[in-house]
């Protein structure tokens, strides 16, 4: 007869003799969260810089951007690129739907990390910079962005961590993501509470070393009395 | 077009789809209050007691920090036995926001000076006084930017819900969508269900920008 608790030593062994499932999920979600971290902070860098430019035309699209894309719920652009576009002709992978959807989604966040970043630096820098000759591109490329990357590192690393736990949501549509490998795993077992512990385990194993980073380096940076960004509305 | 609007939005499904929103946004102020509540002892504890109960506030924040809330939501589900799914969704939402508040209250009890607690104390105020009357309310007023933005994190999140099929706004949005056909129709649920989003979050984050505007050179 076999135990009917949830953490039964049966149902351990049944899970690490599937967890090649589990390996195989977690193997995707890193694959979406870095693709998308990369496609993220590409947007967010420019949207940072849009937001920060003199031209009013260019700060009201990268102000559009964010806010159409902070305030509409993730799940809900996820659903939309998985059955509306797809309705529209436009079929993407689930995949490539994780990379772009998160992608874009963060790209938001970070692209308001950076503004925060680039507004810390004070304006003389900037001054200073035209005075030796530089133009837009080399100051932005060469004096600014440089000097605000200490700054903004913590609450960057914070969007890495919500991006990750954010790609579960691929689990919704099926996206062979970690989350659903273990949802699956665990409907199909019926071992629901080994699979749950085993994915928030994988998924704690990713984002706490990134966490404990960003909150040590904060803390390092206010001791040494450095400039650090703190930006209450880009909180997600 | 304008026959797609009329086999969407006849008055049934608005009604429908109203009801999602109203579930959605009880659930919300829900966990909103509850979280508040848990997330300022836990933060209060993680900060003040760093024995047995600190490191267990910690333990807690930093687990529920790192891993999904979806996760949560599921692990609620099936394995709290009883209640409605309704409720254990929600409550996974909760334990999960009550862990990001937690960390918004430290930051804000971080940033009182430590002569606050000494001038207390020299006024004859127990710990708990000067908790209660001179450092939480401080506290609270300077957090209160990090606290608008995570209900609207927390009202984005109740769409996660949908994922457990629990009826609310996001949802019924997919039930009507189950109910047509046209591509245009499909649109216009999805324009509909994010322009709903978009207004709440929106006017929350315009209200965020405003407060922090008004009072970031006082506080």
């Amino acid at each position: 007869m076999k135990s009917t608790n949830p953490f039964a030593l049966w149902r351990w062994e049944d899970l690490f003799q599937n967890f090649d499932h589990f390996g195989s999920g977690f193997l995707r979600t890193l694959q979406v969260a870095i693709l998308a971290l990369a496609l993220s902070l590409v947007i967010g860098v420019i949207i940072g810089i849009l937001s920060t430019a003199q031209n009013v035309i260019l700060r009201s699209i990268a102000r559009v951007y964010v806010e159409i894309f902070q305030n509409i719920p993730l799940v809900i652009q996820i659903f939309f690129m998985y059955n509306g576009l797809a309705m529209a002709g436009l079929v993407l992978s689930e995949f490539m739907i994780g990379v772009i959807g998160v992608g874009l989604y963060h790209g938001a966040y970070i692209g308001e990390v950076v503004r925060a970043g680039i507004l810390s630096i004070p304006k003389g820098q900037q001054e200073a910079a035209y005075s030796q000759g530089f133009n837009y591109t080399q100051t932005m490329r060469y004096v600014i962005l440089p000097q605000m990357v200490k700054s903004i590192l913590p609450p960057l690393t914070n969007q890495a961590v919500n991006l990750i736990k954010n790609t579960s949501v691929l689990a919704i549509i099926a996206g062979a993501d970690l989350m659903y490998a273990a949802d699956s795993y665990a409907s199909s077992s019926l071992n629901y509470g080994t699979s749950y512990v085993v994915a928030g385990l994988l998924y704690f194993i990713l984002c706490f070393p990134l966490a404990t980073f960003s909150r040590k380096y904060e803390e390092k940076l206010k001791k040494n009395d450095a400039m650090v960004v703190d930006i209450p509305e880009v909180m997600e | 077009m304008i026959e797609s609007i009329q086999t969407v939005f006849t008055q049934p499904n608005l009604l429908f789809l109203l009801n999602g929103l109203r579930t959605s946004l009880v659930i919300s102020l829900c966990v909103i209050i509850l979280s508040i509540l848990l997330g300022t002892l836990l933060g209060l504890v993680r900060n003040y007691e760093k024995k047995v109960f600190g490191k267990l506030a910690s333990f807690y924040i930093e687990l529920f920090r790192n891993t999904p809330l979806l996760l949560w939501m599921l692990g609620c589900a099936f394995l709290i036995p009883g209640s409605t799914i309704l409720v254990k969704g929600s409550l996974a939402l909760f334990l999960y926001t009550a862990a990001v508040v937690a960390e918004i209250v430290r930051g804000g009890l971080n940033a009182i000076p430590k002569g606050q607690f000494e001038a207390a104390h020299s006024q004859g105020f127990s710990f708990f006084q000067t908790l209660l009357y001179i450092i939480l309310p401080q506290t609270f007023k300077k957090i209160i930017p990090s606290l608008l933005s995570q209900v609207i994190t927390t009202i984005k999140d109740t769409s996660f819900l949908a994922g457990l099929g629990i009826m609310e706004f996001t949802r019924s949005g997919q039930v009507i969508l189950g109910k047509v056909t046209k591509t245009s129709e499909v649109f216009l649920i999805y324009g509909f269900l994010a322009v709903v989003y978009f207004i709440i979050c929106f006017t929350l984050s315009v209200l965020v920008r405003n407060w922090h505007k008004k009072n970031s050179g006082n506080v």
